[in-house]
């Protein structure tokens, strides 16, 4: 299969690889890095469990063609703690608040809430919804995820 | 009420950390060393005879390892009645029908070599719908039985009928009857983790199954039976969970998908992994079982309920999981949920080419309870009285024995109906609002275990070593409900531990304690006992062991530092009291006197016990540790369906506050309070959690949920076109939380799994009447179906 050479940064260290053409950026990150946060809910751009941010915008991972990574900046529900790994605000948000259920839409949910926080660090309920609109979740109703997020943006 | 440590505290799920940090590992993360990737060819039709396979060219795919069809294993029927084999031979009787497997080096290959099977079928007409598969003269989708036996109906040999009391002297006594036919649909329990696992065979064909299955010791039984008859028998079977994506009712049974993988991983001598599409998730996972009920009621002058009389066909499918298991959970409601005496329930269930079904959370109580719940309002209506009042007349109470032999031993019924009227303002709003309205549902389900299997037990061991880390393990399984954090609390409050101290193993056959599958909303109930009962028991040895050991330390120690400090004054201390460890209690980790716990002076840290005591010397060291097997005293359902199946019953209310665009259909939900009888929160967060998940999943299945099935074939399997709600559709869920306590349940909880769920769609049918006068009485209702029925009742008040 025909490889192409991609070289971004992903969660702050410069990488590259040489990953098959047709592969998507999530299929790339699980396999090449073995970064297996951002989950294949669906495969088609629908449930956001594969959202990862790229260049501050949140992106499903599992439909964006691995050559459009080249010199991005990618980052990714593994390099959201810090290097000393004390959770980020959202993260510990999540579990104190029931945000997490099952947990298989949370990388791609607390990315989502990242990007948001990133832009707008006090946003309306209104506005969490919208940001996470894009993320499925069938456990938990989305309220404790809602209330997960305005704790998070309270507390940081 | 007793004050606790951590019972009723909102423990945060730090056990669960993985889950943030991108680190948990579900069946999607899994990958052993030469796994290959398995993927299934279904079946192109939904009733067809197999006329020919050929699989030469997907065999000659280079990275292909095996392609199977069901010609090349053992054609061995699986499945609950037996009525399936796990490749097809000869006929396909429904589109998800399995034809063929690929196992291949990646699954990209496998996906390709799908499509170089070639087949060739012969149409044959299908059946697709169940009245008309009932008819004495339809053709057969089964023509012979598990036993080779020929089959003369498509009518499934199950006894699901109820009866207690005397109807017809029920019809005698009613003031007012109200009669109805009511529809549900097949909904998708859409897990966010699609279905899969990892087969992996050993040299010797001992196998570990790495799976998702909320049962796993059912799971291995299944597969013990496969075994048995493809010439594996005595084989030893581990079945493995890996942290799951949600279940809902999915992981119950051992689905076909799972035998393939078995066998592609037996031909392969390599681990293979099948992992679902979302597609294949909508298309080949059996869903939600639909039912369609005709159901009649009759109450007298006062408002009291006379009699229920209630019939229901499901459309069975083409083969049966557990759906066909739901009319023995209908039972429930049908004859229980408010006071009735006089009951009649019977279902059918009929094979036809549809898709078949199995569980979803709230089993078949949802379906039933539409149906019930649907009528009490048209008979309140009917009686001329207000239907919360009616509700409130009819409710059941605890000290109630019910028609099918439920005893109801605590019961907050009566709260959560008072609750969700003054929140939802139901007198100030019902019947007074022009295209807004009022409605409510209320709900009984089983929340002390349900005795489905001849166990209903759970086992549990404990062990606590010298720092003072407990270790449980359990045969139990979590899909995301937070069983570690709860039984965690449970297990401290009553060693006198912190939550943080206590880890879990959990799903795994080899290491596991029996347990009955947390399903039926019991974990909380039957795991939290059997902690209690575990922890109780290693509470009592540390105990004795501190009795033992306690004096000594303490005097050592005083001695000590009277020896470093001249001036130190050793003070009187009564030793004889440590002595005895009913004198003795353990708090937060230190162990003091039951008497006076906050003396320091008769205080010691835990894990100065535990390093004494358990490392004694040669052949004196001890262990603390404890394995419990807590099965509720409860009884199997009789030929008849009677019997007191739970050692309790969940019981709750919601109302609904809706506005309905008269131009548009839309249904918008302005209020939704779920009212429950948790019995007493062990964690309130968790459980507001497991009430707004279940309500949100009931708005979908009021509105919008729904897999479109047409002559057979799933039309819409993807998250869109199935119209799952996101965090747009901004319901305002409120959780109101009941609190009665409950004398059987551990520290007087009881199950809250699934109840959530339950009456939502008929309180929103319900609130829908109320706003514009339409009673619509199939699910989901769409903006198509209330446009209908207005029109269709303008029609009517035109003439």
């Amino acid at each position: 299969m025909k490889k192409v050479s991609v070289s971004f940064t992903l969660n702050g260290d410069e990488v590259s690889a040489d990953v098959p053409i047709t592969w998507t950026l999530l299929k790339t990150l699980r396999e090449t890095f073995e970064l297996t946060g951002a989950k294949e809910g669906c495969g088609v751009g629908e449930c956001g469990a594969c959202t990862v941010i790229v260049d501050g915008q949140t992106v499903n991972a599992c439909i964006y063609p691995v050559p459009e990574i080249e010199g991005r900046h990618v980052s990714t529900i593994e390099g959201l703690a810090d290097k000393e790994g004390n959770l980020d605000p959202l993260q510990t948000a999540f579990l104190e608040n029931n945000g997490v259920q099952c947990g298989f839409c949370t990388s791609g949910m607390i990315m989502s809430a990242k990007s948001l926080l990133h832009d707008n660090p006090n946003p309306s309920e209104d506005e969490i919804r919208s940001a996470i609109s894009g993320n499925i979740c069938r456990c938990t109703g989305y309220v404790q995820i809602v209330e997960s997020v305005d704790l998070a943006a309270k507390k940081a | 009420m007793a004050e606790y440590q951590y019972i009723g505290k909102s423990i945060p799920r730090t056990h669960e950390i993985d889950k943030v940090t991108g680190r948990a590992i579900y069946i999607d993360d899994l990958k052993l060393p030469g796994m290959l990737y398995g993927k299934i060819l279904y079946s192109s039709y939904a009733h067809a005879r197999i006329k020919r396979i050929d699989t030469t060219r997907a065999k000659q795919l280079p990275g292909v390892r095996v392609v199977l069809t069901g010609y090349d294993i053992p054609d061995v029927r699986v499945g609950f009645i037996k009525d399936q084999t796990v490749l097809k031979r000869d006929v396909v009787r429904q589109f998800r029908d399995e034809v063929a497997a690929v196992a291949a080096t990646s699954p990209e290959i496998a996906r390709e070599a799908l499509d170089l099977i070639e087949v060739e079928y012969e149409e044959l007409p299908g059946l697709f719908d169940p009245f008309e598969a009932m008819q004495a003269d339809a053709p057969l989708v089964h023509e012979l039985d598990a036993r080779g036996r020929p089959l003369r109906t498509n009518i499934l040999p199950l006894p699901w009928k109820f009866s207690a009391g005397d109807i017809e002297e029920g019809r005698r006594q009613s003031a007012f009857t109200v009669k109805d036919r009511v529809t549900t649909t097949w909904v998708n329990q859409c897990c966010m983790g699609t279905s899969g696992c990892v087969a992996d065979f050993d040299a010797n064909n001992n196998l570990t199954l790495y799976n998702q299955t909320n049962v796993i010791f059912g799971a291995k039984q299944r597969i013990g039976d496969y075994f048995s008859k493809i010439g594996l028998k005595g084989k030893k079977i581990r079945v493995k969970n890996v942290v799951v994506g949600g279940s809902f009712g999915t992981k119950l049974d051992t689905d076909i998908y799972e035998f393939i993988c078995i066998q592609l991983a037996l031909k392969t001598k390599k681990p293979v992994k099948i992992l679902f599409t979302r597609e294949e998730e909508f298309k080949a996972l059996p869903p939600r079982q639909p039912a369609i009920f005709n159901i009649e009621q009759g109450c007298d002058k006062e408002g009291r309920l006379t009699f229920r009389h209630a019939e229901a066909v499901l459309d069975n499918g083409a083969y049966t999981s557990w759906g066909v298991t739901t009319p023995s959970v209908m039972m429930t409601p049908m004859s229980s949920l408010y006071r009735v005496p006089n009951v009649f329930f019977k279902a059918e269930c009929v094979y036809t080419n549809n898709i078949y079904c199995q569980a979803m959370r709230g089993y078949g109580t949802p379906q039933a309870t539409f149906a019930v719940e649907t009528s009490m309002d048209r008979l309140a209506e009917a009686a001329g009285i207000d239907p919360a009042e009616f509700r409130i007349i009819n409710r059941n109470e605890a000290g109630d024995i019910t028609p099918m032999k439920l005893k109801i031993t605590s019961c907050g019924l009566l709260e959560c109906i008072e609750a969700v009227k003054e929140k939802i303002q139901w007198d100030e709003k019902k019947g007074l609002q022009k295209d807004r309205g009022v409605g409510m549902a209320s709900l009984i389900h089983v929340a002390g275990g349900a005795r489905v299997y001849k166990s209903d037990g759970h086992g549990i061991r404990i062990k606590v070593d010298e720092e003072g880390s407990v270790d449980v393990i359990s045969g139990g399984t979590d899909q995301g409900q937070g069983s570690f954090t709860v039984l965690a609390q449970i297990i401290a409050e009553t060693m006198g531990f912190t939550p943080d101290d206590v880890s879990f193993t959990i799903g795994d056959t080899a290491l596991g304690l029996w347990d009955a599958g947390t399903h039926a909303s019991r974990h909380t109930f039957v795991a939290g006992n059997a902690c209690i009962l575990a922890a109780e028991k290693v509470r009592r040895q540390i105990l004795e062991m501190s009795a033992e050991l306690m004096p000594r330390i303490i005097q050592y120690g005083l001695k000590r530092k009277a020896r470093m400090d001249k001036e130190f004054q050793v003070p009187d201390i009564d030793f004889n009291l440590m002595t005895d460890p009913e004198n003795l209690d353990i708090n937060n980790r230190i162990v003091c006197l039951k008497s006076d716990p906050d003396n320091p002076l008769y205080q010691i840290d835990v894990t100065q016990i535990l390093r004494q005591g358990l490392h004694v010397g040669t052949g004196e060291s001890k262990t603390v540790m404890a394995e419990v097997f807590y099965d509720p005293p409860t009884q199997m359902l009789d030929r008849e369906f009677k019997g007191n199946y739970s050692m309790t019953y969940a019981f709750g209310t919601t109302g609904a506050e809706v506005e309905v665009d008269r131009a548009t259909g839309q249904v918008k939900i302005l209020n939704l309070v779920a009212a429950h009888d948790v019995g007493q929160s062990i964690n309130p967060a968790l459980i507001r959690g497991q009430i707004y998940g279940a309500a949100y999943t009931g708005v979908g299945y009021a509105l919008t949920e729904e897999i479109k099935v047409q002559k057979g074939k799933v039309m819409n399997p993807n998250f869109r076109d199935y119209q799952i709600l996101t965090a747009r559709d901004r319901i305002p869920v409120e959780a109101v939380v009941v609190e009665k306590g409950d004398e059987d349940g551990p520290y007087g909880a009881k199950g809250i799994g699934e109840p959530g769920l339950v009456p939502t769609a008929p309180a929103i049918a319900n609130a829908i009447y109320d706003a514009i006068g339409v009673r619509i009485k199939e699910l989901p209702i769409t903006p198509e179906r209330v446009l209908d029925a207005i029109k269709a009742k303008e029609g009517d008040d035109v003439c």
